[in-house]
This record gives structure tokens, C-alpha cells and sequence, in this order.
């Protein structure tokens, strides 16, 4: 069962514009919507947390309207920036949940805060930029969601901070009904715990893929001028060129290695995938 | 249990669990019945998607080294030892071939081979 369908969204915003953006998310599991800033990221997420209504498309969550308040109950959103006034501290920001949220679980909300080293009493204004994200977590957390939103919640946190939050959010998935959604620009976290990653390139999805499966085929063959000349415009899908190196990006390494053996090639990375995408040439450019 | 993953292998992942797992249980450090910690939680401890891991187990279930019960988990399955030594047997006898195919191609006398191979065992 999908925890989140969305089909064909499309969202003009400024001169930015979501194009027909369809994926789902599987019950269990955790993806990774990857992408450089401005590919549609953010957008995508506040029309699944029913913050922005899509002009055109269809979003169900656990198979429920995003409209729906009992629906949106179910789900827990992370946004990049501390919604909660600076003077409040962390408990005044519980009570306040405590009151919109039936589902609201205190002694949660506490051990949280404590496991974050969440200082309850001081306001929000005080506190570093990783212990506000880690409060907005654990406010996200607190009434129980089923699915869980989360736009860029790693960015700007150091490693440790980091760590903390892939745990939790392995943590959290060990409940099977659970589900994840999150956006990064940091794709090594996404590359250690997203089971799918979607990428979204100018308010287009790319591709979506189970992880492990697109770096195990994924490859780059790293080869001269001259060798890539001889190459079959088929055998490669986008291609970087420097005075020095012609680099390309290959969508399975066994198969062009077979072809081409004398050629070097290389284990690739979901950044070097992105880079590809973003700053390639190619036939899939064209 | 124990699974120590390099992230500069060339090994994929899922690979190096279920090697690891195979090992343990032909040491005996996993015994036949014993449960293996779910997905999961395994995924939780080594910081990976829970669909890396379930492909290991998955691949260990379908090579009879593991037993998954739905709802309960998955077990060290019982008759997996001879299982294994036959697949370590396999796997010696094709190195061993390569060895005596390369020693007939050029000319190493099989007691050579053979007493290379006295060497390289009694290490």
C-alpha cells in the first residue's frame, strides 16, 4: 500500500512551475526527494502537507484527501524554518499542540525534547539553529503521525545533529504502517537510509528508483577525447567534458564494462548522479 | 550478531550482510533456531534502508540459510551446515580447476601443484 500517491501535480508559482509530478511513497519505507534548490522540492511537499493547493492533480494520503482534517491529523510536517513565535519555549509550544492536536502525546513530546537535549524552558529565540530543528521534530513527532514530512530538516545541522535525525528517523520507521518523505540537498543521508529516491529537476520528476539498485547499475566511465568519440551515443546517458577528461554517466556499469572493457569506470554517487543531470549534455537533454 | 559494513567495497551492501550472516552461521557464532534481529532494527543499527537489508535476508532465506516465519522473524535454519560446507566444497573445486587448467596450459607438473598447495594449506 502507498502512504502517499500523488498523481500529475502541477503548481505555477512565480516563474517557477511543477510540472505533472507523479511518485508514490510505500508504507514502510523512507525516500529522498533529491534535487538543487529551486527544482520543485519545497513545493512539492507543502501541496502533500496541504499548505499550497496544487493547480491541477490528484494527492491521496493513506488514501485520504490532504483536505481532510482527519487525514492531516495522520501526518507530521517539517518545514525549513522554526514556525513557532521566538518568545515561546518549548513546553508553551507543547501545550499549544497539546490543544489542536487529539492526538497529542505529552510524555512523548518530553522524552523527546530530553533525548534532543531540548532545553523545555527557554525560548525558541535562544536556541541554536540544530536544537530548533530538533525541536520542530519532535513537535512533528508528538502527536503520532503516520507519515512524516520533512523539507530539508538536515540542512545547516553539523554531523552529529545529523546522525541524531537518521536515527530518529529509523526509529520511527520501525513501525511498518510508518512512512517518510523527505527532501535533502545533502545526499550522502540520503544515500545511507532512503530505501527510494525521487529526483526533481526544474519542477520535473527525473526519475524515481529504488536506491541501492541505481548505485549498484549507475556508473561513470571516465575516458579521452578520442575514446569517446567511438562511443555509441546509446551507450551513455549524459556526459561532462573538461580540456583534460570526458566523463560520462552510464546507466548500467556491467553491461558498458562488457562493450567497452578498456575503458575506465567508476562506482557513482547520488551527488555525481545529480551533477550529471543538472550540468550534463546529452542525448537525454535533447 | 555482529555485521561490519565498508562503505569502499566494491561488494554492494546487501552483499556484504548476507556474507557475513553465511559466515557467522558456518563458524557457529549463529546457531540453527537462533532469531536474527528483524530488518528493521538491523537497518536501524547499521544505518541503511531497510530495503538493503531486506534484500539480504531475503537472498539467505531463498538460499536455505535462513528460515522467515511472517509475522515472527527470521532464524538460523536448521540443516544449513552441510549446506554450506557443500558450497565451500564447490567453491574450492573451482579454484582448484582454474589452478590445475593453468598448470596443464603451461606446463606445471601436478606434483608442483601439489605441493604448492600442501604449502599454502599447512600455512
Amino acid at each position: 500500500m502507498d502512504s502517499i500517491w500523488a498523481k500529475d501535480l502541477c503548481k505555477s508559482w512565480g516563474d517557477f512551475a511543477l510540472e505533472r509530478v507523479s511518485f508514490q511513497v510505500p508504507q514502510g519505507r523512507i525516500v529522498g526527494l533529491m534535487g538543487e534548490n529551486g527544482a520543485g522540492k519545497s513545493t512539492t511537499l507543502r501541496l502533500l502537507a496541504g499548505a499550497l493547493a496544487p493547480d491541477s492533480g490528484e494527492i491521496r494520503l493513506l488514501g485520504g484527501s490532504p483536505q481532510d482534517p482527519a487525514v492531516r491529523a495522520q501526518v507530521g510536517a517539517v518545514f525549513d524554518h522554526c514556525p513557532f513565535p521566538g518568545s515561546f519555549s518549548a513546553n508553551t509550544v507543547g501545550r499549544m499542540l497539546a490543544g489542536i492536536y487529539p492526538t497529542w502525546d505529552a510524555a512523548y513530546f518530553r522524552s523527546c525534547l530530553g533525548r534532543f537535549q531540548v532545553p523545555p524552558e527557554k525560548p525558541i529565540a535562544a536556541l541554536s539553529k540544530g536544537t530548533r530543528q530538533k525541536l520542530a521534530i519532535a513537535c512533528a513527532l508528538a502527536h503520532r503521525p503516520k507519515i512524516l514530512l520533512l523539507d530539508e530538516a538536515t540542512a545547516g545541522l553539523d554531523p552529529v545533529v545529523r546522525d541524531d535525525l537518521l536515527d530518529l528517523f529509523l526509529e520511527y520507521i520501525q513501525d511498518e504502517a510508518h512512512a517518510i518523505l523527505f527532501s535533502s540537498h545533502i545526499t550522502g543521508d540520503m544515500e545511507k537510509v532512503a530505501d527510494y529516491v525521487i529526483f526533481l529537476h526544474q519542477g520535473k520528476v527525473i526519475f524515481q528508483a529504488q536506491k541501492d539498485e541505481l548505485l549498484e547499475q549507475y556508473g561513470i566511465a571516465r575516458c579521452g577525447r578520442e575514446a569517446f568519440a567511438r562511443l555509441d551515443k546509446s551507450d551513455y546517458l549524459l556526459v561532462r567534458q573538461t580540456n583534460a577528461a570526458t566523463e560520462c554517466l552510464v546507466a548500467d556499469k556491467e553491461v558498458f564494462h562488457k562493450k567497452y572493457p578498456s575503458i575506465l569506470l567508476d562506482r557513482t554517487s547520488l551527488e555525481e548522479i545529480m551533477l550529471f543531470y543538472t550540468k550534463g549534455d546529452g542525448p537525454w537533454k535533447a | 550478531m555482529e555485521i561490519l559494513i565498508s562503505n569502499h567495497s566494491d561488494k554492494p551492501l546487501y552483499e556484504q550482510i548476507s556474507t557475513q550472516i553465511k559466515a557467522q552461521i558456518m563458524d557457529g557464532t549463529l546457531f540453527p533456531g537462533q532469531a536474527l534481529p528483524s530488518m528493521r532494527a538491523l537497518a536501524r543499527d547499521l544505518h541503511l534502508s531497510v530495503i538493503t537489508v531486506q534484500r539480504a535476508y531475503e537472498d539467505l532465506t531463498r538460499d536455505g540459510f535462513l528460515e522467515t516465519v511472517t509475522g515472527k522473524g527470521s532464524f538460523v535454519a536448521a540443516q544449513n551446515t552441510a549446506f554450506i560446507r557443500e558450497e565451500q566444497l564447490r567453491l574450492a573445486e573451482e579454484h582448484l580447476q582454474e589452478a590445475a587448467q593453468i598448470g596443464r596450459r603451461h606446463g606445471i607438473s601436478y606434483d608442483q601443484l601439489a605441493k604448492i598447495l600442501r604449502l599454502f594449506y599447512e600455512e
